[in-house]
């Protein structure tokens, strides 16, 4: 025991970095809870980005031959739109999700490594910073998102722009796979007493197996973003025919990163509507186990199917037929999904709060990007809608229509729980209401001028193929949808100052979280729960006196009491991020001063992480809420 | 009794103006590059399983909807409902069920799937067809027929009712060979021929386009397939055979002269003649062609010249440089003997 406390030798008696200085505690932050603010900050802020380079191309698609951005600046983009939402604004939002929500549902303090999700953080951030400056540094990356070579190997992609899409996608791309690590040890060590996998909240199983699908799906983009580093900046040639490589190396790397990357973007989404659906029905989750089948089958077949991405590639019709199989079957376990949540709706209590109407918007949405999806997977009629306006709406329901619409609900729900104030109801159906419609003027047609023959990625098209009038009815719903965002951004900040004070428990809920105050504590649980079924703090309300029971035997720190010990804040993950922007910088520019520098501020950022031990420090718990002592007595 | 049948059928009614809309045959999406406006088999198979899988996934829509719809307004809360509804947790053959119905209705789909996969696909022995070898050039087409002896651009001109074989390469980047009306798409690959087959049941102009992004220039690497009777094929396949490029007036011959000292042979064949570059389009029998600008102008002699005067103002991306710094009348003159090739 003495031996314990000798490995602690700092002992901090409080909190003392958390207050002192804004900017110094934002800058050295661990707490999950404000890693997952800062996440969902940014991510909304490249969100705005990625929907302001959306709202530019609508306009120059509304008519034929339109003259509003020119061809090489919509090319610009249609690139930076895709790769912003998708590995910048969607992807670090539900990240931020994860942070804000899964320890508190597994009742742990914090992850396993709060340093290692500092630094997931700050390297997103720093990876979607230089790939964004690449606007003001001669151009942004132009090949599109999923950066297919040829198009993107020098001779054909002469600028910098590839670059800073390898270099930045690589720094984003190691931050995640930590999120990946970090969190299937905290799922794997971090469960509350009795927290059995097969109680685990419905979320934090899609996130447990999104984050096994992050572990194995990121490091194949790593690898390829490294090739073609390899290629662009030492004329390596691992992708060029002339020299015996092979540019469809590229396709097939990238894809099998990036149709399981889908999943990285959907089974969160799903996670988030199985939470919403069961809490504003008042009834459990219908057919959980075979929910939580779902979602591994739904993770493993991920990695079965990249080929339908490449129907048009040549591939021949044996190979073709099996991926055009793998792929169907994937309807089969999300059917079950959609199913199983009718099931919970039926014979319930539907509370229309507007947490639930973004559910029931993502249920029709999903369901109508599901059904394309499947006629995608039919491999021969794939030949005609594949890089057609008909995949653009298809990914667009998916990814709007699904991930988005949940990511609304999730932050109407849990945004009490996040700041301790409640979302304004009034503003959040506006935001709804016009979000739903607008999306659905804007993408339905898309379905329409993909069958039309119009192909994605066009800077214009000729009037004679009929196309102008779905694509004017597409730009006008643009305008609704782009108020309906906007609206929801008042509401955040309008409510951040002044909306209602939330309640520990304001929509009557059935996992861990709600049985903390809102904001929940620095810590989190002053004292560890005890599990005793799944929904376990409805099981408290039901069957208990309505609290969460201690776990026995958790508590063994040495600090003084009534304190928690709590990881300490500190700065070497933000030094070794920005050692790693200052190094990216460097190759791009090809300036081997900058190099050193950077390479220098990274020893020095892994020497401080790897010889300065986590003392932690001890936070005082905050006075409990009066009525427990009395519920106690 | 009367007004409860009427409610009941009014829940279905906006399922059955779906169903109305997709019954009328999709009539206001037709186009000269409709999917849905199918001109030969290839098309015309595909075509059949998007509207199978269509009316499967429209079922599966209106049963979804419909049970959520109801649920929504069944079960919605009422106010001073203390009482909990039953905390019911799963059922085991509901589950069973709607795992295994979509499974039936997706194995339908996956039967018709894989006989159509086998019936595009192309290879180096499709009976009784033509070969013709596509190359992809950034932004442009060229076409070769080794059985004729021709090589053309950008217009695609094969006879009706006969199975064309194309066998797909690219020069530089990936391009997608794309004319809906007659058959889905197929990437073009350095290093790599991919084949495919289609056929146009009637004489008439099938339009297309590029369809993997290939760089600035992708929108305007436009595709028109010129499906004729095999009288008139034979008919252009003689002109082309024998093409016509003496030129006749003194200032066409004036252009001729330019062609071959100011670069443009460098780039450009002209049949018949000396000029047998191989970088840029053929232009044998140009004034046969319906357009320029690998189909992105009408061939007329205001849009040649303003293209050969300066290409990259009229089509952004274009590797054919400015010549700008020609005076007016050698544009006319170059112009004049792009006019004379028949």
């Amino acid at each position: 025991m003495a031996a314990t406390t000798e490995r602690i030798p700092h002992v901090i008696p409080s909190s003392s970095a958390y207050h002192e200085n804004k900017l110094v505690s934002w800058l050295s932050v661990v707490d999950h809870k404000r890693i997952a603010q800062l996440y969902l900050l940014a991510g909304l802020l490249f969100f705005l980005t990625g929907g302001v380079e959306a709202f530019i191309m609508r306009l120059q698609l509304a008519h034929p031959n339109g003259h509003v951005v020119s061809a090489v600046l919509f090319n610009q983009l249609f690139t930076m739109h895709g790769t912003t939402m998708i590995f910048l604004a969607i992807m670090p939002m539900l990240i931020g999700f994860v942070n804000a929500v899964l320890p508190l549902q597994i009742g742990a303090r914090d992850v396993a490594y709060p340093r290692l999700n500092a630094l997931s953080f700050w390297l997103f951030l720093a990876g979607g910073l230089l790939l964004n400056s690449s606007w003001f540094l001669g151009g942004a990356p132009n090949a599109g998102w999923f950066n297919y070579v040829p198009i993107s190997n020098p001779p054909y992609s002469p600028g910098l722009g590839v670059d800073f899409y390898d270099i930045g996608l690589q720094i984003a791309g190691i931050g995640t796979l930590m999120t990946g690590i970090n969190f299937l040890v905290t799922l794997v060590n971090l469960r509350a007493p009795g927290m059995r996998l097969m109680r685990l909240p419905m979320f934090t199983w899609t996130v447990l197996v999104t984050m096994v699908l992050i572990l194995f799906a990121f490091p194949p983009l790593t690898v390829t973003l490294f090739l073609q580093t390899f290629e662009r900046l030492f004329g390596a040639q691992f992708f060029s025919v002339a020299a015996g490589g092979n540019p469809l190396l590229w396709s097939n790397m990238f894809w099998i990163f990036g149709h399981p990357e889908v999943y990285i973007l959907i089974l969160p989404a799903f996670g988030i509507i199985s939470e919403v659906v069961p809490v504003f029905s008042r009834k459990p989750l219908f057919g959980y186990t075979s929910m939580v089948l779902a979602t591994l089958a739904i993770g493993f077949l991920s990695f079965m199917v990249w080929v339908h991405h490449m129907f048009t590639l040549g591939y021949g019709p044996f190979v073709n037929s099996i991926f055009a199989l793998t792929s169907m079957m994937i309807a089969i376990p999300t059917g079950v999904k959609v199913f199983n949540w009718l099931a919970t709706m039926w014979g319930g209590q539907i509370r229309f709060t507007t947490s639930m109407l973004w559910a029931i918007g993502f249920l029709f949405c999903f369901v109508l990007g599901g059904m394309s999806g499947v006629m995608l997977a039919i491999a021969p009629a794939d030949l005609q809608y594949n890089n057609s306006y008909f995949v653009v709406a298809h990914f667009h329901y998916v990814l709007i229509g699904g991930t988005l619409f949940a990511l609304f609900a999730g932050i109407y729900y849990w945004f009490p729980k996040m700041t301790g104030r409640m979302l304004s109801e009034r503003l959040g159906k506006w935001n709804f209401w016009l979000t739903l419609i607008g999306f659905n003027i804007t993408f339905f047609p898309m379905h329409f001028l993909g069958l039309m023959g119009m192909p994605r990625r066009i800077y214009t098209y000729a009037p004679g193929n009929g196309f102008t009038f779905w694509n004017e009815v597409s730009t006008f719903g643009v305008f609704i949808l782009a108020a309906g965002v906007l609206l929801f951004v008042v509401n955040l900040f309008t409510s951040l100052q002044r909306g209602e004070k939330a309640v520990a428990d304001p929509w009557d809920g059935r996992s861990l979280e709600w049985s903390i105050s809102s904001p929940a504590p620095a810590y989190n649980f002053a004292k560890i729960p005890l599990v005793r079924g799944a929904d376990p703090f409805w099981l408290e309300k039901m069957h208990g006196n309505g609290r969460m029971l201690p776990a026995p035997g958790q508590e063994h720190h040495h600090g003084p009491p009534n304190t928690v010990h709590m990881p300490r804040p500190t700065m070497i993950p933000l030094i070794i991020a920005a050692a790693l922007l200052i190094l990216g910088y460097g190759f791009i520019y090809h300036a081997l001063v900058v190099e050193i520098l950077g390479f220098l501020v990274l020893v020095v950022g892994l020497h401080r992480s790897m010889f300065t031990p986590d003392p932690g420090e001890y936070v005082p718990i905050e006075e409990e809420p009066a009525e427990e002592v009395g519920a106690d007595g | 009794m009367g007004r409860k049948r009427w409610k009941k059928m009014a829940r279905w009614a906006p399922a059955a103006a779906v169903a109305m809309l997709a019954l009328s045959g999709c009539g206001f999406l037709q186009g000269r590059q409709s999917v849905l406006d199918p001109a030969g088999p290839v098309a015309q198979g595909q075509l059949g399983l998007i509207e199978s899988s269509f009316w499967i996934m429209i079922e599966i829509f209106i049963v979804v909807s419909a049970v959520l719809v109801v649920a929504l307004i069944r079960f919605r809360a009422r106010p001073g409902q203390t009482e909990l509804p039953p905390q019911v947790h799963g059922d085991n053959r509901l589950e069973f069920l709607w795992t295994i119905v979509p499974a039936l209705l997706l194995a339908l789909l996956a039967v018709g799937t894989v006989k159509q996969s086998f019936a595009d696909a192309g290879s180096p022995l499709v009976p009784h067809s033509m070969l013709v070898q596509v190359t992809g050039h950034q932004f442009w087409w060229a076409f070769t027929y080794p059985s004729l002896g021709v090589v053309t651009a950008n217009e695609l001109h094969v006879p009706v009712g006969q199975k064309i074989e194309l066998a797909l390469t690219s020069a530089d980047v990936l391009h997608s060979f794309w004319v809906p009306r007659l058959a889905g798409k197929t990437d073009l690959v350095p290093g790599k021929i991919n084949y495919i087959w289609f056929q146009a049941d009637k004489p008439g102009l099938y339009y297309g386009q590029c369809a993997e992004f290939c760089g600035t220039g992708h929108a305007d690497m436009r595709l028109i397939v010129d499906a004729q009777t095999p009288a008139k094929f034979n008919q252009w396949v003689a002109t082309m055979s024998h093409p016509v490029s003496t030129p006749t007036t003194a200032l066409a011959k004036e252009g001729e002269k330019l062609f071959g000292t100011i670069g443009c042979s460098t780039c450009h064949t002209v049949g018949g003649t000396t000029f047998a570059g191989a970088v840029g389009p053929s232009l044998t029998d140009l004034t046969g062609r319906l357009m320029i600008a690998s189909n992105t102008y009408p061939n007329t002699p205001k849009n040649l010249y303003n293209w050969v005067h300066d290409a990259p103002s009229m089509k952004p991306g274009v590797l054919m440089p400015s010549f700008s710094y020609l005076k007016a009348p050698q544009v006319k003159a170059l112009v004049a003997f792009l006019e004379s090739l028949k």
